[in-house]
């Protein structure tokens, strides 16, 4: 059944675009992926010459809420997880996005982008792992 | 120029992500509960980047050079091997757990209170953690071992 209280097509969709202009600019103009993981990844294995563009492209990341804190009001939100869960996730999900190189930016929307069979597997992996567990902490334990 | 570009690609990336909803873990948690109330807007968020995504990557395609100057670095692995497979199971558990995935909790840290810092310190943990792992599984002592 759909949520329809909480479901926001058009924000989600124009936010969406920007994300794919932003991941079009720095591909076109910088020659790279935007996948997250990947560029605060490669921070913790500096390359000299390598450490500028992350350390920006991170910096644009932090700001965002303060510079869109200027125009409109933040978007309120709710996290349901305690202080344990969060340690937990945090942790499976620094492991998991280096070990399986990349996630939902990366292999979700440049993967699927560019058409790469093998994001196309790790998507469906993360989807499926992510489906699977809100069912059993929502369903089977909650 | 490279540098500010990124904080440009940065910044644009993280309006969008707030914009969209996806610094709200209970709207990710709700595109992942299939079997309670549906909220879609995940899906709506993917399909705008994808949109604009395929045509910049089928422009991409036709460069040999970025706009800048470097040279495109586009990913060259293909294997569908355990890692990949492994590595996205943990991730999504832990994105279905708290929520939050890379992007999000960074876009979140600097106005969001104590939560999205504790799961971004975990986060940079786990990545630290596959660091020395990756290093210790590739170095020449183990090999020979």
């Amino acid at each position: 059944m759909i949520d329809w209280a909480h479901f926001t097509p058009w924000s989600s969709l124009a936010g969406g675009v920007l994300i794919g202009i932003a991941t079009a600019l720095f591909l076109l103009f910088n020659g790279r992926i935007a996948g997250i993981s990947g560029i605060l990844g490669g921070l913790l294995r500096p390359v000299a010459g390598d450490i500028g563009w992350r350390m920006a492209f991170v910096s644009g990341l932090l700001i965002a809420s303060l510079v869109y804190g200027l125009a409109a009001t933040l978007p309120t939100v709710h996290i349901d997880a305690d202080m344990t869960t969060l340690v937990v996730a945090g942790l499976l999900v620094g492991v998991g996005t280096r070990y399986g190189s990349g996630c939902t930016s990366g292999h979700g929307v440049c993967g699927l982008s560019r058409l790469s069979p093998r994001s196309m597997v790790a998507t469906a992996t993360f989807m499926l792992a992510g489906f699977v567990t809100v069912f059993i902490v929502r369903h089977l334990i909650g | 120029m490279q540098v500010l570009m990124a904080l440009l690609a940065g910044l644009v990336f993280g309006l969008g992500l707030i914009m969209s909803g996806m610094t709200d873990p209970s709207k990710v948690i709700g595109f992942l509960d299939l079997a309670g109330q549906w909220d879609p807007s995940l899906a709506f968020v993917m399909g705008g980047a994808i949109l604009v995504g395929v045509v910049a990557f089928r422009l991409a395609a036709t460069r040999s050079q970025a706009i800048l100057g470097e040279s495109m670095r586009l990913p060259t692995a293909r294997q569908i091997d355990r890692r990949l497979i492994l590595g996205g199971l943990a991730f999504g558990a832990g994105w279905g757990l708290a929520g939050y995935c890379p992007g999000p909790a960074l876009a979140s840290l600097v106005t969001g209170g104590s939560k999205p810092l504790i799961f971004t310190i975990a986060m940079l943990a786990g990545m630290v953690i596959f660091e020395i792992h990756d290093r210790f599984s590739r170095s020449p002592a183990k090999k020979a071992a």
